[in-house]
């Protein structure tokens, strides 16, 4: 068995608003799964219930075997497994660099301070980032920043990465430097489920394309074939428009 | 008219004495007040249904009824109704716990509510229990956006004992009011009153205005 995430049946309600709808999907170790679709159709959703912060409302999803319905303290074991990138990268205001890496290897993975420390020094120099240990939040780049979040994410050593829409609050010369750190994680074999709007990173980076429309998947195919010719109506429109 | 300043003179020892006990009062009623709204703000904003309401009759309670009653309240009818008396020192320490308490309940939860959801997102995708976000996170920075209105509040309870000249403490304005129903001095005495009033919020003001400079706010 090789699927790390599995929505079976899975359907999610905001009130009587319906986002997801009876989802069945399987993403297997090392796929780079892309998911696009246009506004409203739930595809962050989809990725966030994968790590639980949104409940699903009906129906199961298992991430590495475990149920996101298995309490709080299988919940802390899955976001463990699954690391997160945001749209607005949300670092910790209050902490360096390396300090916003550290953290969660000190209070999530137990490591030593000076141990996470150096291993927070090696992520950020992964992600070209080594000078910029000591500077805040504030004193980065967008670029910088969200390239720190994806240290800081990496840090917990998860084993799927989910990216929700990494790249849409960068302007368009700093998305490259965060879709290159992108491109290097997938090289290394990592499985990764990215919601975004560059469709040349779909192509050249992933292993997968889903189109999802009203809550449900209504495409899933390699990205060269679908995004070359669309199989539906629906999506060949949206790919116009991106 | 005649006005002779020079008469305070005599009764400094007295408006020390009395801006002690004003001084006694805010401090321990502060501790307890900051203490006692941490705890209702954090229910406020983090607690279940049932304590969040809880919360919120108490928080609308105090601040939709004058500290006068609320003093009047816990040294008149207390007694009455369970059969608990207390001393008037008591009675205005815990008053100012109580009123503090609830107003500063509603500075804590403004200003966790204030810090950007996506943070405790980005806490909670790491794998972090929820009370290690709020510890970590979310408190160092909703701390550094409480200091002003937390030292509005320290100021306005500071201010606030001088009534607890309705239950006899001896704390500076009730000072006043004895010197001057001895000597009719009311302009000496009230204008020395006021100094001294001023010169504990003043020392306040500037002992804030030091902890916000120390501190980045973000």
């Amino acid at each position: 068995m090789s699927a790390i995430i599995e929505f079976k049946n899975v359907s999610k309600h905001f009130g009587p608003l319906k986002v997801l709808e009876e989802v069945d999907l399987e993403i297997n170790r090392g796929e780079v799964v892309v998911l696009i679709g246009p506004s409203g159709s739930g595809k962050s959703t989809l990725l966030r219930c994968i790590n639980g912060l949104e409940m699903i409302t009906s129906g199961d999803l298992l991430v590495d075997g475990q149920s996101v319905k298995g309490g709080n303290k299988i919940l802390r074991e899955i976001r463990q497994e699954a690391g997160m990138v945001f749209q607005q990268f949300n670092l910790f205001p209050q902490m360096t660099a390396l300090e916003n890496i550290a953290f969660g290897q000190r209070h999530v993975r137990g490591m030593g301070r000076k141990a996470a420390k150096i291993s927070a020094q090696e992520l950020l120099e992964k992600v070209g980032l080594g000078d910029k240990s000591q500077h805040y939040p504030h004193e980065l780049s967008g670029g910088q920043q969200q390239r720190v979040a994806i240290a800081r994410a990496l840090a917990i050593k998860p084993k799927v990465m989910l990216f929700d829409e990494p790249t849409s609050a960068l302007d368009p010369e700093l998305k490259q430097e965060v879709l290159n750190v992108m491109r290097q994680l997938a090289e290394e074999q990592m499985t990764m489920v990215v919601v975004t709007h560059e469709m040349s990173f779909a192509k050249q980076v992933g292993t997968r394309l889903i189109f999802m429309e009203h809550g449900k998947i209504a495409v899933d195919g390699s990205p060269a074939d679908v995004i070359d010719n669309p199989p539906n109506e629906r999506m060949e429109d949206f790919l116009r428009h991106v | 008219m005649n006005v002779d300043w020079s008469i305070i003179i005599n009764f400094l020892p007295q408006l020390f004495h009395g801006a002690k006990i004003t001084l006694y009062i805010t401090v321990i009623g502060l501790i307890g007040g900051i203490s006692l709204g941490a705890l209702i703000g954090l229910m406020r904003a983090y607690g279940g249904y049932f304590l969040n309401t809880l919360a919120f009759i108490y928080v609308e309670i105090i601040r939709g009824t004058p500290i006068v009653v609320q003093v009047m309240f816990l040294y008149f009818a207390l007694p009455v109704l369970v059969d608990i008396r207390i001393d008037p020192m008591t009675t205005a320490i815990l008053a100012i716990v109580i009123n503090a308490g609830a107003y500063v309940a509603e500075i804590v939860r403004g200003a966790v509510l204030s810090i950007s959801k996506g943070l405790t997102e980005a806490g909670r995708a790491i794998g972090l229990p929820r009370w290690k976000v709020v510890v970590y996170i979310v408190g160092p920075l909703a701390f550094r956006r409480l200091i002003p209105p937390l030292g509005n509040q320290c100021i306005v309870s500071l201010k606030d004992t001088s009534l607890f000249i309705v239950i006899g403490v001896g704390e500076l304005t009730r000072t006043g009011q004895e010197i001057m129903a001895a000597n009719f001095r009311a302009v000496e005495i009230w204008t020395a009153v006021a100094v001294f009033y001023l010169i504990m919020t003043g020392t306040l003001s500037l002992l804030l205005r030091i902890i916000e400079k120390r501190m980045k706010i973000l």
